[in-house]
Order: structure tokens, then sequence, then C-alpha cells
């Protein structure tokens, strides 16, 4: 690197599997996360997509934000701040975790592994070391480090993934279950194996120290050449995600220690993430504001809606009826799914109006020319799509 | 085991009106005072042999209301006692003097706008008045009760008449040492009149927004903020609230430590349930009321594990230290301070604003004062059992003395900043050091040790704007319920302040008893 460089400090940093991604990254599809220099596309997203969802796909997570959380209290002190119970995480298992501002206002999504018995990471999409800093004070012997540039991390999605592993010799990998971790010799080190993923397919989480991330990533395209993997980014994922109705931050919620608006943030409950909330726990930071919403009830539920016709309803508003006089809610994100073949959409619609008729104002763009229609949505229960396979152990093989 | 309707921790002034107040209700309740007796910073204690002192030295606040309300008078606490003079020490000796409404030993000029400003500062401490013994309004969603104690000072502030008004909407955040300089050119009598809305605080003369609210509030009183110390002393406030709060039933205990608040918590919820003593005890009630200060009560006694983020970091940040050393002499006998008569009034050493200011200087940075100013008192004086026959007692609050000395508190430093008060006092009492039987300087962190309050700081928690009112220690707990149902606050650190004022213990009765 030019050390006169004036700008070197701002410049994006390069993820550990940098070399390979930038060979790899034929339309210099670059985007940034958390100040990595990242890929929104390496080829063509749409291709990427179909990767995901027909042999597998590898996606760089090491910009994703990981704190170890150590020390004898380290569960009780996640148990504060996470609105799930902690304790119920068993050796070696990952869940997925809310957090929220006393005012039970979700400040950001992520996932906790539980490494030992006092020895726990946390991952998310943003950094959060000054909520944890305070979320940490009082519990003395707990410490906290931001591991994020010490660890690599790969995710390895869709149906042959396992079969990828298991050919890269990771001998016993089919017998994880989903949220199970495990580890195998690498090099003299570590490889840690999660069976995690934002795709709503099978997948896999791959963790190893950046010295080795390279390795990793050879021996992996190696094991993959007749599997079709294939490196994809951020729209692909997105597009993957929304199938599976995961939520997206500053999409579906704003997180809300950056919401200056009130109001303007969300809640779990709003965001049908009420099973993450656990009131048998006498205590978590905002239990007894997120308690009086379950009374009270919510103002919007995100609502999963098949729309008629094939123009994706980005930007919608929701009316109740089909004049548009009535607007009850708005969409967060919307694609036509090729996986499902359908319109799909996720949107906030006030609670209230729910049971009722739901009507997307659709606008869309012809050749310079601005269009709009008004379709009818269905609500739907189930997430778009979730494939047995994503739940069976051991997957079937490919 | 027995079970209590209430549980005290704390049987300072603020814990014992409460107490008195609930006991009288029918509560049947019991206070926990770590030390051996209670009475907190008002507490007498036995500095030598013979000799005994409060931190708190005088009284200038402590509400008439309350006093009548528990009938303190008939259990030994002098309703109206005799005002004490303020006294401006001046090395010339011609001390600035302040007595019922009349100076002395400054111009004709500034005598007469001493009356324009007493007059506008009466104005003023009569506006808000009713703030002081009211539960603050929430912020947000009030309740009619709540919006009734806005319009009643809405009202107040409209019957000022546009000009006063006008007047205290721009006094009232201003710094002392501006207001000063508006009315008045003696220097010692700037220094005099500014003390009041200084001490205990972490203000100068040149800090803005604080000091005349602060002065406003000692001025709430019968006694439009002149000192007094009763017949019996600091102590027979004290005692009058133990047989207040006795006689109506309450039991009182010392040497009994709390150690914990007995969190219980199910699919309900949390909710305090009792307390533990250092000795493993457990005492169990409906509810528990903490009169010691915020900081102790949620961070060390409640535990963190049950409190929300936001509001635990809220109550960390809490600004509490303390400024205010003690300095305690034993004297074999009355010393003379030059160009005065006895010394039975309050003596204040400060020559002149800046001398104020450059001894917060040294403070903020962590150091001891070249030059402290301070605030003298001789009980003895005025109660003649607190020293042998003959003999005598001085108490100086002594400013500004860092709870957070650089390089740490040690003896040295500690008897450093102790030499420097005695030669600032022989300034004006050139002898007093031959009359030295024993000396006592108690630093804030020696202040935090003894009786059990962070920082050593005179309010508990810093009495400034953002620690004001309905934020008070903060939101989420200014009005005296707690996040944790159950759980109480009634000390110093609540809405309205420390000071022996007794506000706290009475609002926190009133808002339990509703
Ligand atoms: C240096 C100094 C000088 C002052 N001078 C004056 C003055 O001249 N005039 C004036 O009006 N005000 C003065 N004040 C202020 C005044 O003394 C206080 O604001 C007031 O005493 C506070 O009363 P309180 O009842 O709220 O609390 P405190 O008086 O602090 O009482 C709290 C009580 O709780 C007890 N306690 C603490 N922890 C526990 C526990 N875990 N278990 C059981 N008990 C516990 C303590 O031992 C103490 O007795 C002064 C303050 C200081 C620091």
């Amino acid at each position: 690197m030019n050390t006169t460089d004036p700008y070197a400090g701002e410049r994006l940093q390069e993820s550990p599997f940098h070399p390979r991604l930038q060979a790899l990254n034929i339309r210099n599809a670059w985007a940034s996360w958390n100040g990595y220099k990242f890929a929104e596309y390496y080829y063509d997203a749409e291709y990427e997509y179909f990767c995901v969802r027909n042999s597998c796909g590898t996606y760089d997570i090491s910009p994703m934000q990981k704190y170890e959380i150590s020390g004898p209290d380290a569960e009780a002190m996640l148990n504060r701040m996470v609105t799930r119970d902690v304790a119920k995480i068993k050796l070696n298992r990952v869940a997925y975790c809310v957090w929220c501002t006393d005012e039970g206002r979700m400040i950001d999504d992520g996932t906790i592994f539980k490494l030992s018995s006092d020895k726990f990471m946390l991952t998310c999409g943003s950094p959060c070391s000054a909520w944890l800093e305070k979320s940490v004070f009082g519990f003395d012997g707990v410490k906290v480090a931001d591991v994020t540039d010490n660890l690599a991390a790969l995710s390895v999605q869709g149906p042959t993934s396992c079969a990828v592993l298991k050919n890269m010799g990771l001998i016993g990998i089919d017998a994880a279950k989903r949220f199970d971790i495990m580890r195998f010799p690498f090099h003299g080190d570590t490889l840690m194996v999660s069976r995690t993923g934002f795709t709503g397919d099978l997948g896999y989480e791959l963790w190893i120290r950046p010295a080795l991330a390279l390795e990793l990533w050879d021996e992996l395209y190696a094991a993959g050449a007749d599997y079709g993997i294939q490196p994809y980014g951020e729209v692909a994922t997105n597009m993957a995600r929304l199938e599976a109705a995961f939520i997206m931050p500053a999409m579906e919620f704003n997180e809300a220690l950056r919401t200056v608006h009130f109001e303007h943030d969300q809640t779990p409950f709003e965001l049908n993430l009420g099973w993450l909330v656990d009131f048998d726990k006498p205590h978590f930071s905002g239990r007894s504001a997120l308690l009086r919403e379950k009374k009270r009830g919510s103002q919007y539920a995100l609502t999963k809606l098949d729309i008629e016709g094939n123009k994706p309803a980005e930007g919608s508003y929701i009316y109740k009826n089909k004049r548009c006089t009535r607007k009850i809610g708005y969409v967060t994100s919307a694609m036509w799914s090729p996986a499902v073949k359908a319109n799909i959409a996720l949107a906030m619609i006030r609670t209230e109006h729910l049971q009722g008729q739901l009507w997307a104002e659709i606008y869309y763009e012809k050749e310079l020319r601005q269009y709009s229609r008004v379709a009818r949505c269905t609500r739907k229960e189930k997430p778009f799509w979730a494939p047995a396979r994503a739940r069976v152990t051991p997957p079937p093989d490919y | 085991m027995k079970r209590y309707d209430s549980i005290i921790i704390g049987a300072g002034h603020n814990g014992l009106v409460c107490a008195a107040y609930l006991a009288r209700s029918g509560q049947r309740l019991v206070v926990l005072e770590a030390s051996e007796t209670a009475g907190g910073l008002g507490a007498s204690r036995e500095f030598h042999p013979g000799f005994h002192v409060s931190v708190a030295h005088t009284i200038n606040h402590f509400s008439r209301k309350i006093a009548s309300d528990l009938k303190l008078a008939s259990y030994g606490f002098e309703a109206s006692p005799k005002l004490l003079p303020t006294v401006g020490l001046s090395v010339d000796t011609k001390h600035v003097v302040l007595h019922q409404d009349a100076i002395s030993g400054t111009s004709a000029r500034d005598s007469e706008s001493y009356h324009d400003y007493a007059r506008l500062m009466m104005r003023f401490a009569g506006l808000l008045r009713p703030f002081w013994l009211k539960t603050m309004p929430r912020i947000g969603n009030n309740s009619l009760a709540e919006l009734m104690t806005f319009a009643h000072a809405g009202l107040n502030l409209r019957r000022l008449g546009k000009n006063d008004m006008r007047e205290f909407l721009r006094v009232v955040s201003l710094p002392a040492r501006d207001l000063m300089d508006e009315y008045f050119d003696s220097e010692p009598l700037k220094a005099l009149l500014s003390w009041d809305g200084l001490v205990g605080s972490k203000l100068a003369p040149r800090s803005p927004n604080g000091a005349v609210l602060t002065m406003l509030y000692r001025m709430s009183g019968e006694s439009k903020g002149a000192h007094v110390i009763p017949t019996g002393g600091v102590k027979s406030l004290i005692e009058s609230l133990m047989t207040s709060a006795a006689t109506a039933g309450a039991e009182i205990r010392s040497s009994a430590e709390v150690d914990r608040i007995l969190i219980e918590g199910g699919g309900a919820g949390l909710v305090a349930r009792g307390v533990r003593l250092i000795d493993g005890e457990t005492i169990e009630a409906d509810r528990v009321i903490s009169a010691i200060d915020p900081q102790r009560t949620f961070l060390d006694l409640v535990g963190v594990e049950v409190l929300d983020i936001g509001f635990t970091n809220r109550i960390r940040r809490l600004r509490c230290d303390g400024y205010v050393a003690k300095l305690h002499l034993a004297l074999n006998g009355l010393p003379e301070f030059d160009g005065l008569g006895r010394p039975d009034g309050r003596m204040i050493i400060a020559p002149d604003m800046d001398a104020i200011e450059y001894a917060f200087d040294d403070a903020k940075y962590g150091e001891c004062p070249q030059n402290p100013v301070m605030e003298i008192v001789l009980p003895s004086v005025h109660d003649a059992s607190v020293a042998p026959t003959g003999r005598h007692v001085l108490s100086a609050h002594v400013m500004y003395v860092p709870y957070r000395m650089k390089g740490g508190w040690t003896n040295a430093a500690r008897d450093l900043i102790c030499e420097r008060a005695i030669d600032t006092i022989a300034r004006y009492a050139p002898r007093i050091r031959e009359h030295i039987e024993h000396r006592e300087l108690l630093t804030p962190m020696d202040l935090e040790q003894i009786f059990r309050v962070t920082g050593g700081h005179w309010h508990h928690t810093e009495f400034a704007m953002d620690q004001l009112l309905m934020m008070r220690p903060t939101y989420e707990a200014a009005q005296y319920r707690t996040p944790i149902p159950g759980l109480f606050l009634c000390g110093a650190g609540c809405h309205p302040g420390g000071g022996l004022m007794g506000g706290a213990g009475h609002n926190a009765a009133v808002e339990i008893l509703r």
C-alpha cells in the first residue's frame, strides 16, 4: 500500500476472502458494509440467486459484527439484554435473538452462539459496542471483546451445501441439526461450522481465523466444483431472505437507537417476533414496555402478502379499499419470487385492519413512463419459501 | 417472621419524615439504619471525647408544614428559633453582616440595592414554593392532578405581573456573578449573597444555570433563606423526628445495614418484597422505601440485572461528586475573630467572587484549593451540650474540595487541606491555633465512607437542571416510584433535593399513601 495515501484511513477494509472475491467480481459491483468492501453481486444477481436455490452459493459475512462475551455472568448479562431466554440455549447451539430499548423498541437482531458455559458469541448486522458497553455495566466479571476482525466468516447456502462440506472432508457435518455448532480440525486450527443462514434454505456458516481464510475458500471451492458452487452478493441475499420472510434492517425495521422520529422504530411484536419475547423470564431490558404492548395490542403487524399480477409492489401503500382512500399500511420489501412464482411482499399494516381487504397501489415504469395499478393482496401465514430440507437431519444428499 | 407494610432504608431525616407520615397513617413499618445512630448527615457524632457535631450544621428551610403535621414542637424541636446573622468576614475587619433583612458594613447604595434584590428574590422564591412539596408531573401522559401542578406554576408566573415574570425568566438561569454584579459593588457582599447558591453544588460564580435556582430552593422555608440553629441543635430535629415516628408506631433499628433489596420475579414481572441485612437476616414487607442515594439504591442494593439498560445507564451517569469537606475543631475556649463580637453567626470566608472561582478552578482539576473558601459556625455557642463546659466546637463547610483528588486521597493530602483551612481561618481569628485540642477534616470521600452517601454529595446527587424536578434523579424514578413495583425512593436524591428540608420524605409518603 502507498504509505502517502491521504485517504488511507477512509478506504474500505478488505475481507480476509478478498483476493478470491476480487477475482470473481467480474462486474466490480462493490458496496460497503460496516466499513468493509462488500459485493452487491459478482456477475449477475439473478444467476446467483438461482445458485442459492438450486445448487449452492457462498456469501462473505466477515463484515458482520461479532462480539465475544465471556465470564461467569456472561449468560446473566445477555439474558438481561435480549428478550429470549439465553439460559435455554444449549452448549454448541445458536439462537436468533433481538434486543430492545427500555421502551421495547428494537435495537437490532442477531444470533447468540453458546461456545461454552461462560462464553458466547453475539453476531449482528450493525456495530453494537456502545449498547454492549451499557449492557455489561454492573456485571463485573464479564468481558466483551469485538472479534469482528479476528474471525473470517463465510455463509454456504443451498441444497448442495451439505454435500459440498462433506466432500471437503467435514465428516459428520450431516448430523448437525439446525442451529447446531460443530468444530473440525483445519490446518492445525479449528474450523467452526454452524447450521445457520439467512436464506431460509439448507445452509451453513463457516468461522475461521483470518489467516486461514484463503485455504478454506480454496478447499471449499475445490470440493464444490461439481456441486455448482458460486459466490453471491447482497442482491441475491435480499431476494432469498424475502422469500423466507426474514426481516432486514433499514427495510422492515429501523434500528431504535438510530431512529429520530417518535415510534418510527418497531417492536418485536410488530415484526412478528413475539415468539422471541420470553415473559417467563422475570426481567429483561424492555420487558415492562413489551408486556404493556402485549396486553394493549400492537399498532402494526408485519404481514406476508401475495399480490395479484407480477408488478413488484415496491414502496407501495396498502389501502383498505380498492379506491385507495383509506391508507392502512406500507410495503417494506417486495419482489417477483422466481422460486415461488408469486408476487410477494412484506408490509407493515395497522393491526385493526388486518382482517379486512388489502389493496396495494403499485407504481411501475415502462420505458420512462409511469403507470399505476391497484392490486388485491392476500395475507399469507407461512414464509413464502420453506423447503423441508432446511429442517431435515441429515439433509437429503445430492 | 414479622411482616411489615413498609421497610425504610436509612434513618436520615428524609427516611424519618417518611416513616413518621406512614406510621401516622397506620402502617406497620421499620426503619433500618446502618449506623449506630440515626440522622444521616444531620446526625450528631462525637468527633473527640466530649465534642459533638453534625455534618449539616444549620437549618434554613425545614418545612414548617412537616414540623406541624408531625408535631415536632411537642417533641422538642424549636419551631421559630433565632435567625443567625450571616457575616462576610473581612481581613480589614470591616465585616459585612446580613441580619433580618438589613445589611451593614457596605455602602448605602448596596444597602438600598439589597432591598430591591431581596424583594425580587422573595417573589421568585414564592413562585417556586408550591413545587417543593409536590410530586412533579411525569413527562407526557399527565393525569389531571399532574397538569394542575403545571397550571399552578403558570398561574403564579402570571400573577407576578409582566415585568417580574420577564425578570424571572431572565434571572433564573444567570450565573451568580452576573446577578451580583448587576446589583452590588461590595465584593464581600456579593460573595456572601452567592454562597447559598453555590455551597454543596459543583458550581462557582461564573457557572451558568444553577446558582439562582439553588438559592431560591433554599429560600423556600419560612425563614426566607436565613439560617438557624435550634436551641437543641440540629440533633433536636433528628430526635423530634425519631420520637414522632416512634410514637406513631414506627420501629427504628440502628446498626442494621441493608445489603440487598430483595426483588422477586415471576411471570407477572418483578416486585420488591423485602431486604437482606449484611448479617444475612431477611425482612419482608409489602414495599421497600429507600432513603439512601439513588446510585447506591439501584447499583448496589438492587443490582443491574433487574433494571433496564437505559435506566441503569442514567443512574450510573448521575453526577454525584461532592465538593464540600467538613472541618471540625475541638477548641479549649471561644475563639476571637478580629473586629467581631461573639461569634454567634454564620461566618463566610470568601473575600470576593474571584476567590470562590479560583478555589473551584483548583478543585475542578482534582486539586486542593490554594485558598479555600468556607462557611463557619460554632454550634457550641448555641447549644452548650455539644462540648465540655467552657470548650467549643468549630464546624466549617470547606469548598471546594474534590471527591476525586488527583493521585487519590492520602493522609498527606488530607492534612494539607486541613492546614490550609486552618491557616485561612487564622487570618480572621489569629489565635485560633492556640485553642485547638483536636482537628478533623472529612473529605467528600470520607463523608462517603462514614455516612454512606455516594460522592459525599450534599444533595446525594447534583442539584442541577438536568437532575431536577421531573428529572430527579432521572425520569422513570422521579415520582418516588421506581421501575420496580414496590420499590420507592424518598431521600435527598429525589425531588425536591437535599438539605435539611424534609420535602422528599414528605412527598414520597404522600405518593405511597395515594
Ligand atoms: C458536607 C455537608 C454539609 C452539609 N451541611 C448542611 C447544612 O448545614 N444544612 C443543611 O440543611 N443541609 C446540609 N447538608 C445537606 C444535608 O445534610 C443532606 O442533604 C441531608 O442530610 C440528606 O438527608 P437524607 O435523609 O436524604 O439522607 P442522609 O442524611 O444521607 O441519610 C441517609 C441515611 O441512610 C443510611 N444508609 C445508607 N446506606 C444504608 C444501608 N445500606 N442500610 C441502612 N442504612 C443506610 C445512612 O447511614 C444515613 O443515615 C450538608 C451536606 C454535606 C455533605
